[in-house]
């Protein structure tokens, strides 16, 4: 099954090669919209390692609300996908559990969950990233890290928002398990900071809105938005992250992001 | 002002023709602003407790209108490389249906399983390429032992499957949005029989429900409105043999039509399935009035009177009665202003204006209009007056056996009326000619009803659910759901538990039970959640702050009483093994079983003001009370005998029904009025005796009586032929009434007058006991 899987992510690879080569049969707008993420993944390189506490509220039709905290540990992976590390603090039943995952642009992740009700680590497989997240209005695609081989691109132009002018970059997903047929993504001229991203469901409908806000600079280069919010556009329901207390290059490795990790993890 | 009113037609008919066209005109403009609500929601005021409780749930958890594809392959085997790949496709398609949200099927079932130390979930159909025999059979073996999709996406022996489209309308234009669906899940059904012509599909649930109100409703006005000018035409032509007459009562009936359409959309008044009979209903009352004003007139002509006068002696002589039938009639339907149920209040309305309209129409335009035209005298032998003067010796003779001969089956009628059970089975508002009953039909048969009941059990904790404690009650509660015999699958979230929790422990079968700590439930919950796909989630079932759960009841077919004993018992359950839970019952189902008789209970109230109100008229019109009080009996007993028949035929009384007593109150009141009227200006004015009275009123109005109660009986009778079972039930039984009504006149009437009103007129105090003994009797009758 894993040589199977390993095999899949050769070929899938080879075919990207391929494709990224022949860039001589993209449009001069699909040239563009790839150029932008290039540059937007490029500006956000570097980083090495970060920690940071996430809160996430989540509101229904009714107005109901509830609170979910986590804590986030993410690896930076060049040529890959990034290694994260979830540990869930709220809603005090799952306190303690934890969540590996680390993504791949184009197969499945490999996802490992720590049950601390069962004390065991169980590796999960399964191809679905777009299920909701915690409940929430977030899929864990949506939370994920950015990588350029992810999605296909083409620029659809430049438009205001926040004061700030933006490139309006169309992205289609690779992964034919991704929720979405594609995503509008507004992001600033300057500093190529992801504004609004708004997500299309299988039928081409708009699905969910997604809006940052609060950004602050890290490390005098690296741009995090410390809230953002998603609407879900046909039920109604949304849900508002916070993050807080972002570090960077805390000394994080490899061995903080495997199995034996999962269980001392808080 | 009898006069008057003709002399300013008879003078200037033009105008009065010009002025009526250009109301009727103006007004039917509005009929473009007309539009059908394609939703079973407007059966339901706003205020309706059930419709409350059923939005509520659905702001908390997810709204469950849906789309049904029933496949059913012609070898009873859905367990096929070929049929599974079709199903598979099929789901695939069914994601590009206008705002689906989510698709069940066989084959994107989340099978999770265990692999060593390994969670694995994916579709349980991940590819159909090289399924081997063995395969096969596995994939069979965990659909039917599957609780969540036996006997609601698979039938127990995989001959029938469903694939269960969510569908969550926006809501901002219905009057687009489910057509919009049915067009995209048809196309999709048309492909799927042309690819698979070994296959038979079928297309149900809810949107399909509401898309055949619009579709019955339309096909009904292409083919019944239509039939019914045909009645028309054949009856006016026939009886009253008259070209001109005929071309001005249709065009009355289309200026009434068009006028009260019109206006509906000039008020703001939506079409539903109910209210859009008002058309074949007004025209039917709209005729009476005519044959009336043509038939005084014709007289007249043949008396020798030219034809000028014989209008203006027309319009004097029915003016009234004319006026007093249309008020009553309109009472009558005015009455439906209490019907718990809005499609029906507007039904009422709607005609009652379009009667007033008519009315207004016949004693204007229609004698402007045979004015104007050419009006040919046909010699005709009366011979149709020899036969009521025969009835009426027939019935004088007989009246001592002729009484309690009507009067043993007026009671024996009255004593089946307890048969009628109260029942409003929405899929059996269609008839079988509707695809959507069919479909229906089909699924209950082979894999489940239609009968779903939602319970809410709320915790009022957040991660409330996850508690062992709560969780075994909801387990217990479906599993003692699940023993009782009516019940066809029972979805909750206690089932997924389960199986997580043998997941978890390697598949072992001993550890298919509830985990037993907080703890271990909310993490299987967060670990399965995230492995869901887009779409499968556990929203639906799951609040947003855990706190409560929904399991989902699908029962066999059964009445709205059964069904609300069902919920009686369940809430009974709840009170005696989980009081500490708020439990919430909700579905269209349920909104359905209590509306019938929430509709009874105000129909009854708004047929009791009806009744004094006409009784108070027909007191004030006929000069006398006790002629007031007498034409209570003929006039009650119609509904009475109606309902009573009902109850032998069908016994099912809904919604539509319901409004039936009141609705016909109003028009067999004309009948009485026309024979009592006559009656008494016999015994007044004639000083005659009693069986020279009775006669008298066979004589006059005899063969008017029966040509308007011809018309309208023909007229409910085309009514009833709709494919709209509401409508039909609604049309056939008001027909039979009427029909009843007649005979009641003839039959009944005449001898009680004669029993009761015996000697001289104005010997008041004998025949007045009398008179009062008849009342508890005829509130019996009701």
């Amino acid at each position: 099954m894993l040589t199977q899987k390993k095999l899949m992510s050769a070929i899938a690879v080879l075919c990207l090669t391929l494709v990224s080569n022949s860039s001589t049969a993209l449009t001069l707008d699909e040239q563009k919209g790839l150029a932008i993420s290039v540059e937007a993944k490029k500006r956000d390189l570097g980083w090495q390692d970060s920690t940071s506490d996430m809160q996430m509220l989540l509101r229904n039709k009714q107005g109901q609300e509830s609170i979910r905290e986590v804590k986030m540990k993410t690896l930076e992976v060049v040529n890959d996908g990034d290694k994260s590390l979830t540990i869930f603090n709220k809603p005090r039943d799952v306190k303690g559990t934890a969540f590996l995952s680390f993504s791949h642009p184009v197969v499945s992740d490999d996802q490992w969950l720590f049950l601390p009700a069962l004390k065991r680590v169980k590796r999960i497989s399964s191809r679905n990233k777009s299920g909701p997240f915690m409940g929430s209005e977030f899929a864990f695609e949506d939370l994920s890290s950015f990588e350029v081989e992810k999605y296909t691109y083409k620029y659809l132009g430049e438009e205001e928002l926040n004061g700030l002018t933006n490139f309006k970059v169309e992205q289609y997903p690779v992964d034919e398990n991704s929720g979405y047929t594609r995503r509008i993504v507004w992001l600033d001229t300057k500093e190529y900071r992801v504004h609004k991203i708004n997500f299309y469901d299988r039928k081409d409908s708009l699905l969910k809105t997604l809006t940052f806000s609060d950004y602050k600079q890290y490390l005098a280069k690296y741009w995090r938005a410390d809230k953002q919010e998603m609407v879900n556009q046909q039920n109604g329901k949304s849900t508002v992250l916070t993050w807080s207390n972002y570090a960077f290059k805390t000394g994080l490795t490899d061995n903080d992001f495997n199995r034996n990790s999962l269980k001392r993890a808080r | 002002m009898r006069n008057k009113l003709y002399n300013f037609v008879g003078k200037n008919p033009f105008w009065v023709i010009l002025i009526c066209l250009t109301f009727t005109v103006l007004s039917g403009i509005g009929a473009q602003k007309l539009e059908f609500k394609n939703d079973y929601r407007v059966f339901f005021s706003e205020e309706n407790p059930q419709l409350t409780a059923f939005e509520s749930m659905q702001k908390i958890y997810a709204k469950s209108d849906n789309v049904s594809f029933v496949v059913a392959p012609k070898d009873g085997n859905v367990f096929t490389q070929q049929h599974l790949s079709a199903l598979k496709d099929l789901t695939k398609a069914s994601w590009q249906v206008p705002y689906s949200t989510r698709v069940d099927s066989v084959t994107n079932f989340q099978y999770t399983y265990a692999e060593e130390d390994d969670m694995i979930v994916e579709d349980l159909v991940m590819s159909t390429k090289g399924l081997t025999s063995d395969k096969l059979e596995k994939i069979k073996q965990i659909a039917i032992s599957e609780p969540l999709l036996v006997n609601k996406i698979i039938s127990t022996t995989g001959h029938v499957s469903v694939v269960n489209v969510t569908v969550q309308l926006p809501g901002i234009d219905p009057m687009v949005e489910t057509p919009e669906v049915a067009k995209s899940v048809r196309a999709i059904q048309a492909k799927f029989l042309a690819e698979n012509p070994e296959m038979d599909i079928y297309l149900s649930g809810m949107i399909m429900m509401n898309t055949s109100f619009g579709e019955s409703s339309i096909s009904d006005s292409s083919t019944l409105i239509p039939l019914m000018f045909l009645v028309v035409i054949v009856t006016i032509g026939l009886l009253l043999r008259t070209i001109t007459g005929t071309i001005s009562t249709v065009l009355i009936i289309i200026m009434s039509i068009v006028t009260t359409m019109g206006l509906a959309g000039w008020l703001g008044f939506y079409l539903t399935g109910p209210s859009s009979s008002a058309p074949t209903m007004i025209m039917t009352l709209a005729v009476a009035d005519c044959i009336h004003i043509l038939t005084s007139m014709f007289y007249e002509m043949r008396q020798g009177a030219d034809k000028r006068t014989a209008i203006a002696r027309s319009i004097k002589i029915n003016l009234q009665p004319i006026f007093l039938t249309s008020v009553t009639t309109a009472i009558g339907f005015l009455s439906m202003n209490f019907s718990d149920s809005p499609p029906f209040r507007d039904l009422g309305n709607l005609v009652a204006i379009g009667v007033m309209l008519a009315f207004v129409f016949s004693v204007t335009i229609f004698p402007a209009l045979l004015t104007v035209l050419p009006v040919r005298v046909n010699k005709q032998s009366e011979n149709k007056k020899d036969i009521m003067a025969k009835l009426a010796d027939f019935v004088i003779a007989k009246r001592k056996a002729l009484l309690p001969l009507t009067s043993v089956f007026i009671i024996a009628s009255v004593m089946f009326i307890p048969n009628n059970e109260l029942n409003d089975d929405f899929v059996k508002y269609f008839d079988e000619s509707v695809p959507y009953r069919a479909a229906t039909d089909f699924m209950q048969d082979n894999l489940s009803g239609m009968m779903v009941v939602e319970i809410s059990v709320k915790t009022g904790k957040s991660s409330g659910i996850n508690d062992p404690k709560y969780l075994r009650s909801v387990s217990d509660f479906s599993d003692w759901l699940r023993d009782r015999p009516e019940t066809d699958h029972v979805n909750t979230i206690t089932d997924t538990l389960k199986r997580l929790n043998k997941n978890m422990h390697g598949d072992d079968p001993s550890w298919y039970k509830l985990p037993d700590s907080q703890e271990m439930s909310a993490q299987y919950l967060l670990l399965y959640e995230m492995s869901l796909p887009y779409g499968l989630d556990l929203n639906n079932q799951l609040d947003v702050d855990k706190s409560s759960s929904r399991i989902v009841a699908t029962f066999k077919n059964m009445t709205s009483n059964e069904l609300i004993n069902v919920e009686q018992e369940m809430i009974a359950w709840f009170a005696k093994h989980a009081p500490q839970y708020e439990v919430d019952f909700a579905s269209p189902s349920l909104m359905f079983a209590h509306i019938g008789q929430r509709n009874i209970t105000s129909m009854l109230i708004g047929t009791v003001f009806a009744l004094i109100l006409i009784s108070i008229l027909l007191g004030v019109a006929l000069k006398s009370w006790r002629f007031g009080l007498i034409s209570l009996l003929p006039n009650l007993a119609p509904a009475a005998i109606a309902f009573g028949l009902w109850g032998i035929l069908s016994a099912q009384v809904g919604l539509g029904l319901s409004v039936v007593i009141g609705m016909t109150l109003g028009i067999v009141v004309d009948d009485t009025v026309h024979f009592l009227s006559k009656y008494i200006h016999a015994r007044r004015e004639k000083n005659a005796t009693a069986e020279q009275a009775v006669h008298y009123a066979f004589d006059n109005v005899g063969r008017a009586l029966w040509i308007t109660t011809f018309v309208l009986v023909a007229g409910f009778t085309v009514l009833a032929q709709s494919s709209f079972k509401m409508n039909a039930d609604m049309g056939f039984l008001t027909a039979l009434t009427i029909f009843i009504a007649l005979v009641v006149d003839f039959l009944f009437l005449p001898p009680l007058l004669i029993l009761l009103d015996k000697g001289k007129y104005k010997s008041v105090e004998h025949s007045g006991v009398s008179a009062d003994a008849g009342i508890p009797k005829a509130i019996e009758a009701l």
